[in-house]
């Protein structure tokens, strides 16, 4: 069994780091704006959403242009990117700016209402629009890095098999990396991320020092927003085939995994998110091995969950969470 | 700031917009929906209004079949009109959308027995939503005929009103099965299924009869309908090493499954159910779809001349291809008029009650559709059902027909 177990290791531990990616980048917009205004953004996830339906549409319509085709794809996805996360970082803005900041001083059930109300909205538009144009909502887009990669793991042990992947993989995995390297930068850095940590750390004494805390709640959103999108894009590129759903499962598991770090941590939303994924995978690819075929793949959230219940018996405020320390 | 505020109410602006449009939209095309029904048209003087209801998965994942479904019934509602008209009877098609969702279905099928003018329905595309729908029409006594449930359970409750022209997953899994290991000589089997009514009972109806033909089943799993990541499954696959894999689920799902596995370097066969057959399923997977079997209860339309010519006339009319359940739309709705003619004249020419049309309806005898022949046994089931086979051995949509078995 163990030896079965270790065989597709390889190969597990690079589509667990894929979808553990996804998760993370996506568990960082949940965890950033817990930490300022400890409001659970459950529009989080259809934002993500959004990002991937935006960026399909950029790549179908660059690809269709002729001159694109002379356009490296590695270049293209990078402009496909910056452009989706901007635009899905204003999206966030904008929703903030009508749907939470009114609520600021309400009960905190209150904008947790308008943020589910919200995401609601958000997967009704963009199926409309989808529709309107494709004639169906699933998605399917161009298919980019499908170069197969053999990871000869093999050669290292022959208890291994080898792992196979698609270029598409080392850039998601890539790209992910950089957007949690650059924004730990930014929040630990520069002027603006000692801002937000003021914020989140005591709002009413951060606006007494001059800071403008309603620009730093935006910039907070922008953030957060940009990065959902630009993981929807990544995603779009991994998987192929979208629709106005996949926000809400991933969503809930993207917010799972900032809770396993410990929500309002930036760095414990990056474990967690991998960490999810990793047992995720592992557990679909092993579950029925271990249990003699009584469980099958079906029950890998019940799996990753159960860790995660046992994680928080334990550990309360999460993996890398301090109880009384700083957020964001 | 400035710039941010300006920021804040154009982006207000756009999202309240947006939220607008989606809600004109919607009121639009369920108006629309309703008014580019031309048999919507106010009835003449004198004549009595019946009307029959479509269900089908008009939006969401299914939603390219259930137009199919829709469309194929409007078509010979609407060939059928003149001669209704002279009986003095006014036909309407009353469409509803039951998004592959129980829940809708059942709702729908509350309203659609409220409803004192609606004598039948052509439905589901689901099987999972036309069980408990159907619980519902059995109630009010309304005649239903199914273009597509292939869920053994479907017909097998005893109910007088419900139908169905096609084939049953006790007949399709074997089909498949015997192909697949007779013809494809798979040795060892890896099973998916959906979790879904459908895809549990196509699986297990395909293992129970892969069992019996010699082939062992190295693998059993479960997937979740909506997810798009499915290499954990994918991955023992790839450590059992089988020579053919069966997903028993719907073409949202198996497309993407079958990409993820081909990119993964596994390039043994595929196969799947009716629940594949759908121009979707290419689109999805694209050039991975070589190889893939599919069984189906939807015979190809082209086989025959009066299937061309409904090929012809639904392109004519509709300005898109048929899908592989358009035919058996437009049968479905071909049965169901011809009962409710044959209770008509039964009644001398006085509407009947809806249970009197729901019994003539099951005593459809030797119907000669487009494509297919109707009679129904005591249960509601098509005695003359068949199943196809077909391969995908290019990325294109209809599939190439390789067998045909019959019961």
């Amino acid at each position: 069994m163990l030896q079965e177990i270790l065989q597709s290791l390889p190969q597990v531990l690079v589509d667990g780091l894929t979808l553990g990616a996804v998760y993370a980048v996506v568990a960082l917009g949940y965890t950033m704006v817990y930490g300022i205004l400890q409001l659970i953004n459950f529009a989080h996830g259809e934002v993500f959403m959004s990002g991937a339906f935006i960026g399909t549409a950029f790549f179908i319509l660059i690809m269709g242009m002729g001159w694109a085709s002379a356009i490296p794809q590695f270049i293209l996805l990078i402009i496909v990117l910056i452009l989706t996360a901007s635009i899905t970082g204003l999206v966030g803005v904008g929703l903030e700016r009508v749907a939470y900041r009114p609520l600021r001083n309400a009960p905190r059930l209150i904008p947790l209402i308008t943020a589910i109300g919200i995401s609601f909205i958000l997967q009704d538009v963009v199926r409309f629009i989808a529709e309107l144009f494709n004639g169906n909502y699933i998605v399917t887009g161009p298919s980019l890095f499908s170069e197969q990669i053999t990871l000869k793991a093999s050669a290292i042990s022959s208890i291994f098999y080898d792992a196979r992947f698609k270029t598409s993989f080392l850039i998601v995995l890539g790209v992910a990396i950089i957007l949690m390297v650059a924004l730990d930068y930014f929040v630990n850095k520069t002027k603006w991320g000692t801002a937000m940590r003021a914020v989140a750390l005591d709002r009413e004494t951060a606006s007494l020092m001059s800071i403008n805390v309603n620009k730093v709640i935006s910039i907070t959103f922008f953030i957060g927003s940009a990065l959902g999108g630009a993981t929807g894009v990544l995603f779009a590129v991994q998987y192929g085939t979208i629709d106005p759903y996949i926000g809400f499962i991933l969503g809930l598991k993207a917010f799972i995994a900032a809770v396993l770090g410990g929500i309002g941590n930036i760095r414990g939303a990056m474990v967690g998110g991998m960490l999810l994924g990793l047992m995720e995978m592992f557990a679909s690819a092993n579950l029925s091995l271990l249990t003699g075929g009584v469980f099958g793949a079906e029950y890998k959230d019940v799996f990753a969950f159960a860790i995660l219940i046992l994680v928080l018996i334990f550990k309360p405020e999460g993996l890398l969470g301090k109880p009384t320390a700083e957020k964001v | 700031m400035k710039l941010n505020k300006s920021f804040g109410v154009l982006l207000s602006g756009v999202l309240s917009i947006s939220i607008l449009a989606a809600c004109s939209s919607d009121s639009g095309s369920s108006s629309s929906s309703t008014s580019t029904t031309p048999t919507n048209t106010e009835p003449a003087e004198g004549t009595k209004v019946i009307k029959i209801a479509t269900q089908s998965p008009l939006s969401g994942g299914s939603a390219i079949i259930g137009e199919a479904i829709k469309l194929g019934a409007q078509m010979k509602l609407e060939e059928e009109k003149a001669k209704f008209e002279e009986m003095g009877y006014t036909l309407q098609l009353e469409p509803y959308d039951d998004q592959a969702d129980p829940k809708k279905g059942v709702s729908n099928a509350n309203l659609i027995g409220a409803d004192e003018q609606i004598y039948g329905v052509i439905g589901h595309y689901n099987s999972g939503v036309a069980i408990p729908s159907s619980e519902v029409y059995e109630k009010y006594n309304i005649a239903m005929v199914s273009p597509a449930n292939t869920a053994v359970e479907v017909t097998e409750r005893g109910l007088k009103t419900v139908n169905r022209i096609v084939g049953r997953d006790d007949f399709q899994g074997p089909a498949g099965a015997e192909y697949a290991v007779n013809e494809l000589g798979a040795k060892k089997i890896f099973v998916i299924q959906d979790k879904t009514a459908y895809g549990t009972g196509l699986a297990d109806a395909f293992i129970a009869a892969a069992e019996e033909a010699g082939a062992e089943v190295v693998g059993y799993e479960g997937i979740t309908i909506g997810e798009k990541d499915f290499n954990g499954v994918i991955n023992q696959i790839l450590n059992k090493k089988p020579d053919l894999v069966f997903f028993g689920g719907l073409y949202a799902e198996g497309g993407i499954i079958i990409k993820q596995a081909r990119d993964k370097g596994i390039d043994v066969p595929f196969m799947g159910g009716d629940g594949m057959d759908s121009s979707g399923l290419v689109d999805i997977a694209g050039e991975a779809v070589k190889n893939t079997y599919i069984t189906s209860v939807a015979g190809d339309s082209t086989a025959t001349d009066s299937g061309k010519k409904f090929v012809e006339d639904y392109k004519a009319k509709f300005n898109k291809d048929p899908e592989g359940f358009s035919v058996y739309g437009y049968d479905s709705m071909g049965v169901f008029l011809t009962g409710l003619e044959s209770a008509i004249k039964a009644n001398n020419g006085e509407l009947p009650g809806k249970d009197k049309v729901a019994e003539a309806v099951r005593a459809v005898k030797d119907y000669k559709g487009a494509l297919t022949d109707v009679s129904f046994d005591e249960k509601g089931d098509n005695v003359n059902a068949k199943i196809f086979l077909y391969k995908f051995e290019e990325a294109s949509y209809p599939p190439i027909q390789v067998g045909e078995v019959s019961q």
